[in-house]
Order: structure tokens, then C-alpha cells, then sequence
């Protein structure tokens, strides 16, 4: 446990040193979101009616970008070797790995989403709902994302493979992520909706670290 | 021209100089045995029956070509390959039943030397190391002065010193080397030499792939014959 504590904190340390490639997740997200009233206009009911789907959206492909690095840069400097002969299994390296990003990229998201769907004229209602649905949902995108990378880690265009195998699995997230902010906006229970996002993500942590240490060995032969 | 057909290497042939089981009787039993280990990299087989055994305190030098699998043969005794026959035992035990267990015995010098430029020299040592550990381990690669510099103001040689600082944070019985001292100076080889001694003093073992003389009285050679 302390290793896995000190793995993350490795993370931590390296994401503080390289701000901007950490920033530019949230920025990206805050930006892309900022672009929708620019071009569907800025009429509030518009705007209400298609907020979650945009905050989700957004948080989705922002939740990409830092993928790409996350087990690419160690493969390359041979990191990747030390972490697997660091004493944790190669599944608690994932899981180490999906947790920093989490932090690092999930966490601010969510920060980041309440002021955005503000901008975008979410009613107030709708607010608690998408956050709640974001919360397992972007926790959700960090073990598939990191699943992911390790699958695609080594292939010679993994940067673009990596959204063309994670976007299909991200899409029932989506769906009833978005779907929670909906029905919440319109005043009825979201119950369902976060139930079955709390199912998935109580089904991914499990076994997405599973499939991405098993990918992570695979890659370092 | 037409593409010759994949062809196996030869099986190697283990050359031990006398004196070497003999150290081993002196030291009491083998600790690290490899048992018709048998390689594939990609299509291509790179050893097969491959054989040896090292004594607590041994060390054991790979010679051969390039590409005869050396680094290979590392990285399967590291755990990272996984054998396609044969058994690496430590103490008697298949080391493959538990990697992780293996792995915390395990102190791997690759030929990358794993240091994230962003992070400060001493930092780059921090994970899994208490900081007395570093600064010891940072004072015998004679880097103890540059500990707070960002390791991407290190020179090449520098960096393969903070690589070779790695080895000794953690005590860790199994040393496997790949090349540990390219690009070193003379005074730094010198230095890497009192740390393998000090390492093999305590009944470490350590194996190493290498094309330069290196620092190791009295290991024994373990010669890779040229690719067929």
C-alpha cells in the first residue's frame, strides 16, 4: 500500500513539474465548452436544453488528451521497466497510473464543470445531477482511458487508435451521464441514471486495471 | 533478393573457467540457476538450452555479438520476458510463480536509463528510497553535489551515474546490468567498481551484458555464440 501510495505521489510530482501539459486538459475542456454558445448562439433555452450533453462531451475528449503520455513517455525512457519491476503487480501499476490520472485530469473536470454549465445556462436543478453523474463518470473515463493507453502502448499510431477503442466504450457513460443531468433539469428522480453509472464504474474498477496490467506486461516483452 | 527463411540461432555454448564452480563450493551453493531457458523475440528464437547457475556473491558476465541476446536473457531473468522453457530458480525456487516477489529482488539496470528530465537528480531516486538511502546512494556515484539540479542538466555520462545510483537505494540480491558502464569515465567506473564489490561482499549476485571491461574480479564468463 505504501508503494502504491508512493507510485501516485510520483505521478503527482510529475504532473506538478510538467504544468502545462496538466493544464491543458482543463483548458481545452473550459474552451471547447466556451465555443458551443459562439456557434449554436446564445439563446438560454438552446443553450439549457443542450448544456449537460456539451459539458459531457467536452469532459470526455479533455479526459483523452493526457492519455496519449501516460505510459507512452515511460515506455520510451524505460520507465516503464522500473514500475513493473517495482514490486506492485503490473494491475496496481494501472491502478496507480488511472488514479493519478483521475486526480490530475478527472478531478478539475468535475471543478470545472459546474462553472461551465452555469455559463451554459444550466437551471440550477440541473446542476447536483450532472456533477453527480460526473463524478463516477470521469473515474470511469480514467480506468477505461488507461486501459486504453496500455492496449494501444507500442503500436505506431496509438495516438490516434486510442479514441477510436475508448469513445465506444465511453459511450453508455455518456449516455446515462447525460441522461441524469436531463431528467434532473426537468425536475424528476435521477436515481437510474446515477445507479447504473455507479454499476459501471464498480464494474471497471475491478477490471479495467486487470486488462491494463496484463496489456502494460504484454508491452515491456 | 529473396527473404531467407526464419532460422533458430545455434544453442550456446557455456564456456566456465576453472575456478568458477569452485568459487561457488567457496561460497557456499548456488543462488541463481537458469535451467534450458529458451527465448523467442518476436518470430525469431533467439537461445534455446541455455543453462548456467551463480553463487551467492557471484557475478556472471554475457559476452557475445550483438543481437545474440544478452539483453534478452536479462530481461527474462528480471521477469519482464516471460521464458519459453525452462526455469529460473532463486534459491531452488521458480522465480516465475511470483513476479512481484521476484521483482523486490530484483535491481535492473537497463540500457535506458529510466530518469524523467522534469524531476530534480535526487528526486528521480525518491520513489520506493528513503532519503538517507539517496543521499548514500547518490555520495557513490559521485553526484551528491548536483542532488537539487533537474536531471535534464545532467551530461549523458551523469545520467547513466544517477541510473547506476538506482542500484543501490534498496538493497536488492539480484544485480542485472545491460552495459552499466557506457559512457562512463575512468573515475566513475572506478566508483561502480567499489559499489559491486560492496554489493558481492553481502552475498549479492550480480549478471551483466557488456562489450567493456568491467569492474567484476573473477566472474565468470558466459560467452553467446554468433547468430547462425
Amino acid at each position: 500500500m505504501t508503494l502504491f501510495l508512493g507510485l501516485i505521489a510520483r505521478e503527482l510530482r510529475l504532473s506538478v513539474r510538467h504544468g502545462s501539459d496538466t493544464l491543458a486538459a482543463l483548458l481545452f475542456f473550459l474552451l471547447a465548452g466556451a465555443l458551443f454558445p459562439l456557434a449554436v448562439g446564445p439563446a438560454p433555452e438552446t443553450l439549457a436544453r443542450i448544456a449537460p450533453g456539451i459539458v459531457w462531451v467536452c469532459a470526455l475528449l479533455a479526459a483523452l488528451l493526457p492519455l496519449d503520455r501516460l505510459f507512452g513517455a515511460e515506455l520510451e525512457d524505460g520507465s516503464l521497466d522500473q514500475l513493473l519491476l517495482c514490486g506492485l503487480p503490473a494491475a496496481a501499476v494501472a491502478a496507480a497510473k488511472a488514479c493519478a490520472h483521475w486526480l490530475v485530469t478527472g478531478l478539475p473536470l468535475l471543478l470545472a464543470a459546474g462553472p461551465l454549465a452555469v455559463m451554459l445556462r444550466l437551471p440550477p436543478e440541473g446542476i447536483p445531477p450532472l456533477l453527480a453523474g460526473l463524478l463516477p463518470g470521469t473515474a470511469i473515463l480514467s480506468l477505461l482511458g488507461t486501459t486504453g493507453a496500455a492496449i494501444v502502448l507500442g503500436a505506431r499510431r496509438g495516438g490516434v487508435l486510442l479514441p477510436l477503442l475508448v469513445l465506444p466504450l465511453a459511450a453508455p457513460v455518456l449516455i446515462f451521464g447525460v441522461g441524469a443531468a436531463d431528467v434532473g433539469a426537468s425536475g424528476l428522480t435521477t436515481r437510474a441514471n446515477l445507479l447504473l453509472l455507479a454499476a459501471m464504474f464498480a464494474a471497471a474498477l475491478p477490471l479495467c486495471p486487470l486488462a491494463a496490467g496484463a496489456a502494460l506486461r504484454h508491452a515491456a516483452e | 533478393m529473396a527473404v531467407a527463411p526464419l532460422k533458430p540461432y545455434k544453442t550456446w555454448v557455456v564456456h566456465t573457467p576453472p575456478g568458477g564452480h569452485g568459487a561457488a563450493q567457496r561460497f557456499g551453493g548456488q543462488v541463481l540457476e537458469g535451467q534450458g531457458l529458451a527465448a523467442f523475440r518476436g518470430e525469431r528464437l533467439v537461445f534455446s538450452g541455455l543453462r548456467f547457475a551463480v553463487p551467492a556473491g557471484g557475478a556472471m558476465l554475457l559476452l557475445g555479438p550483438n543481437g545474440a541476446g544478452k539483453s534478452t536473457l536479462l530481461r527474462l531473468l528480471a521477469g519482464l520476458v516471460r521464458p519459453e522453457a525452462g526455469s529460473v530458480l532463486w534459491h531452488g525456487e521458480d522465480t516465475l510463480a511470483d513476479l512481484p516477489a521476484h521483482a523486490d529482488r530484483i535491481a535492473y539496470l537497463g540500457h535506458q536509463d529510466a530518469i524523467k528530465p522534469g524531476l530534480t537528480t535526487a528526486e528521480n531516486l525518491r520513489f520506493r528510497a528513503t532519503p538517507a538511502a539517496i543521499d548514500t546512494a547518490l555520495d557513490a556515484v559521485g553526484l551528491a553535489a548536483l542532488a537539487d539540479l533537474p536531471a535534464r542538466m545532467l551530461s549523458a555520462g551523469q545520467k547513466r551515474r544517477l541510473a547506476l545510483a538506482r542500484l543501490a537505494v534498496r538493497p536488492a540480491p539480484i544485480w542485472l546490468l545491460d552495459e552499466p558502464t557506457l559512457g562512463l569515465d575512468a573515475a566513475s567506473v572506478a566508483r561502480f567498481g567499489a559499489m559491486l564489490a560492496a554489493h558481492r561482499a553481502t552475498g549479492g549476485v550480480v549478471v551483466a551484458a557488456t562489450h567493456l571491461p568491467l569492474p567484476l574480479p573473477d566472474a565468470v564468463d558466459f560467452v553467446f555464440g554468433a547468430p547462425a
